[in-house]
């Protein structure tokens, strides 16, 4: 598979010193686009992707040959309206679409990075992120959006970079990982890294994969992602293709082969040791000790309106961890709307068709967008 | 749009800023916006209003006045007000001193109990008043302290804050409520606006 051909790539001149203590230098920025700047260039929406996404945010991505991450959200006369602004999305650094990560060649040693790759964070990504604006030559974006791990870089865009958005939608994020979320990626990586094929992460070299430990972490965040409700609804103890249970290990119960399932999918897309350096970036997310543990501090003087939202069912960035960014925004006067859906679909809800977060979310832009030519 | 947003508007400064809680539909926000310039912010605890709010353009945020006041810091907003839903909470006293402390001033308007169709009703027909403005059984109703204009009067002696502005509102007329007139006010208002603020 040449995935190369299909995808748009600039490579940023501008060294990067990275949280870790490295520098990088003339790497990859993966990134897609969707819609039209406008001429005045005041219509561009940058939206940063979590975990597992890609800069494919909505058509059928190239690569997969699936519908984009956030195809419900981003479209023509969607949330995202792409008749109306201008999408703009990244690949993470230390992802695997493209963008500088793992799987990259090292100059020096003429093999892939594997572990050898530097550890990201969040920091980061916004830092090589921040460099598309120059290339498109925007001064100010409308708007960044982003949920889960893009929401967090929203809030880490916003902090750096106070006079580059407009609006700024974080959402089912957190502005701190919390226990229970470094718990579970350290699940996932623990599965990853205990598959013999991992082979301390040069598993490309020998020309191996582990994707038996990348499935199992994929399973378990999967669980994650979603609500007991919802599970228990969508497959209570319904079992697979059989009248009875089998005695055995085999996939007796539906759940047991959705699961089976979304992890051998996950493989073929994802790359083992991008899915440990995200995880390690996502953990290391800490904005509230950032600024000595005020929050507040992160968005001193930020004039960006903010628009936030969670989802009832979120266990993963619950409510309340949403609502601690709204109280330290309402702190300093921050211009900043709330608002909790209700949804059973857990914290992949913003990534699925719930009907009162896209219009939320389409709302909150569209008003904003007018407003903002009315005072122009 | 309610009789009394026009009075409230008349009280409230142009170009000050302003939080609206219990905010419902973002009416009285939208109107504030657009005749006094106001920079407005809303809170509303339901989630349906929330959302009409987000569409009409307003910064608004879900919560409840008990609850997430607390996260705003001391005279964040010139003023801070409260329509017709102080019957309706736990603790009117918290309420009251939150909103003075989040606002340099408050608007807090009371539906009156004092009213004489309220009275008449619990008179003759010896059963909880149910009226226009009070449309709810006793065993279903929000408004679990309801009070008089005159009640208000005294709560402000009690709990020590001071009363800037006092209005009754009687058949879509607005007129001073004074020591002179209280009782005639506290039997023929329908409403009671008050400006009010810590002493």
């Amino acid at each position: 598979m040449n995935i190369r051909e299909n995808i748009k790539t600039l490579i940023i001149e501008k060294p990067l010193k990275l949280d870790c203590g490295q520098t990088i230098r003339k790497f990859p920025l993966a990134y897609e686009t969707y819609g039209k700047l406008n001429e005045n260039k005041d219509n561009a929406i940058l939206v940063f992707h979590a975990l597992t996404g890609d800069q494919f945010v909505t058509g059928i991505n190239p690569i997969t040959k699936k519908d984009g991450w956030w195809s419900y959200a981003v479209g023509p006369n969607k949330s995202i309206d792409t008749d109306k602004y201008f999408v703009i999305c990244a690949n993470v650094i230390g992802g695997c679409m493209g963008s500088f990560g793992p799987s990259h060649e090292n100059p020096e040693t003429k093999k892939k990075y594997g572990t050898d790759f530097p550890v990201i964070t969040i920091n980061d990504m916004v830092n090589a992120h921040v460099n598309l604006l120059d290339f498109f030559n925007i001064k100010k974006l409308f708007s960044v959006v982003g949920g889960s791990m893009g929401g967090m870089q929203v809030l880490q865009f916003v902090s750096n970079f106070p006079d580059k958005a407009k609006t700024a939608v974080p959402i089912a994020c957190t502005s701190s990982h919390s226990a229970q979320n470094i718990a579970f990626n350290e699940l996932g990586r623990q599965a990853i890294t205990a598959d013999h094929n991992w082979m301390d992460g040069k598993y490309n070299s020998k020309n191996t994969l582990p994707d038996k430990g990348l499935a199992v972490a994929r399973m378990a965040a999967h669980i994650t992602y979603l609500s007991k409700k919802g599970l228990q609804e969508k497959f209570g103890r319904k079992l697979q293709e059989r009248d009875d249970l089998k005695f055995g290990f085999d996939a007796d119960f539906q759940i047991e082969s959705y699961l089976r399932y979304q992890g051998s999918v996950f493989v073929d897309r994802f790359d083992a040791n991008s899915y440990l350096y995200i995880t390690r970036a996502m953990d290391y997310f800490d904005l509230v000790k950032q600024f000595d543990g005020n929050l507040s501090n992160a968005f001193k003087e930020t004039k960006t309106k903010f628009f936030i939202m969670s989802f009832t069912s979120d266990w993963l960035y619950p409510t309340q961890e949403n609502k601690d960014i709204v109280i330290a925004l309402n702190a300093i006067g921050a211009n900043v709307g709330f608002v909790e859906i209700e949804s059973d679909k857990g914290h992949d809800s913003f990534l699925l068709e719930v009907p009162d977060f896209l219009n939320a979310l389409k709302n909150f832009l569209d008003k904003s967008y007018t407003e903002n030519n009315n005072e122009n | 749009m309610k009789t009394e947003y026009n009075f409230i508007a008349n009280i409230i400064e142009k170009n000050s800023t302003v939080l609206d809680v219990g905010c419902d539909d973002g009416t009285l926000m939208e109107f504030l916006r657009k005749n006094k310039n106001v920079n407005i912010r809303g809170i509303e605890i339901s989630k349906e209003k929330v959302q009409i709010c987000i569409a009409k353009g307003l910064t608004v945020i879900e919560g409840n006045a008990e609850l997430d006041l607390k996260q705003f810091p001391k005279n964040s907003f010139d003023y801070v007000v409260l329509g017709q839903t102080l019957q309706a909470f736990i603790n009117p006293e918290i309420v009251i001193k939150e909103l003075l402390r989040v606002g340099k001033k408050a608007v807090v308007t009371i539906p009156n109990f004092g009213n004489w169709k309220v009275r008449l009703d619990l008179l003759f027909k010896g059963t909880m008043p149910i009226t226009s403005s009070l449309p709810h059984e006793w065993y279903n109703t929000p408004n679990i302290h309801m009070c008089t204009i005159k009640d208000f009067v005294r709560f402000s002696e009690t709990i020590n804050f001071k009363i800037i502005k006092s209005l009754a509102l009687i058949n879509k007329n607005i007129s001073n409520i004074s020591k002179s007139n209280i009782f005639l006010k506290n039997l023929f208002g329908e409403l009671g606006i008050f400006l009010i603020e810590n002493k």
